[in-house]
């Protein structure tokens, strides 16, 4: 039941970045180009997503247990650092030069790219060195902390 | 600035963007945990996990959206311009920033500003930034 309604947060999801044209690398980047000839529609999708989002969450917020009974399991993280930014940053710079961010890049996979295929190819490629250069840095300071958000619930 | 009237589309935009809010709603209610597209994925490559079920069903999901999409509604527009060896240095970059900056443009921008996150403002902020900046310089000082 869990996987299943994953499985349908995903299709409708998927059904929001079709209709709101974000599956389109090109219509990211006319958002993007704020100097060239520009697309305000992306900051139109935030709103409308946060417009309902605050809803949802904050019925969310309020629950102990998910609808199926199961525990809620909101990130906690509130650290502000130079993971964040950085990490930020290096995807803002990756966005910016294809048009793609994991969401609607995964779901042109569905609309049968080559392109997106290649692109999400190299984004698991670059999640897994980032967990093989975690892996050797929690192993060489293994007496130290982890950095918060090394194991911790991601966003 | 100026604005691309042809191009804006502010009434599919709102409703796609509602959608979205809806399904991480959704996802809030039933399963418990925002909906960050890089961190489900990002999770599936870590080993020994009893939640690889779940984080493989959502990804099928956010699949065959296009494939119920144009049944109904036909093919969607969908231009990939940036060429191969782009497309990888892009991707290599989005998967390294994302699981390092803990989310995306999901996590952060829909779910962390709906929950009012201050972090994720901040990488909100950073990655919109970074965005607006990069474009800049590939189409306006390289090109």
């Amino acid at each position: 039941m869990y996987a299943f309604f994953a499985f349908v947060a995903g299709l409708v999801f998927g059904i929001g970045l079709l209709v709101s044209g974000m599956i389109n690398p090109a219509k990211v980047l006319g958002f993007l180009d704020l100097a060239g000839r520009w697309d305000p529609s992306l900051a139109l999708v935030m709103v409308g997503a946060i417009a309902i989002g605050v809803v949802g969450f904050v019925i969310a917020g309020r629950r102990a247990t998910t609808v199926l009974g199961t525990p809620m399991l909101l990130p906690t993280a509130r650290t502000i650092d130079r993971r964040l930014i950085v990490g930020g940053a290096v995807f803002g710079i990756g966005w910016g030069l294809a048009g793609f961010c994991p969401g609607p890049a995964v779901a042109a996979l569905g609309a049968g790219h080559l392109k997106a295929l290649v692109f999400v190819a190299a984004m698991v490629a670059g999640m897994l060195a980032f967990e093989w250069i975690e892996g050797l840095r929690a192993r060489s300071t293994s007496t130290d902390r982890l950095e918060p958000g090394a194991g911790g619930t991601s966003e | 600035m100026s604005i691309d009237w042809t191009a804006f589309t502010p009434w599919s935009a709102l409703a796609g963007g509602a959608i979205i809010g809806l399904a991480a709603t959704l996802f809030a209610l039933f399963n418990g945990r925002v909906t960050g597209i890089s961190g489900i994925v990002g999770g599936l490559l870590r080993p020994s996990l009893p939640d690889a079920p779940w984080r493989a069903a959502f990804l099928a999901g956010l699949i065959v959206a296009p494939i119920v999409y144009r049944l109904v509604a036909g093919a969607p527009n969908l231009t990939i311009d940036a060429n191969y060896p782009t497309l990888v240095v892009a991707g290599l970059l989005v998967g390294i920033g994302t699981r390092y900056g803990s989310g995306c443009t999901s996590g952060h921008g829909v779910c962390g500003l709906s929950r009012l996150s201050p972090r994720s403002l901040v990488a909100t902020l950073a990655f919109m930034s970074a965005g607006f900046a990069t474009v800049f310089a590939t189409r306006h000082i390289l090109a």
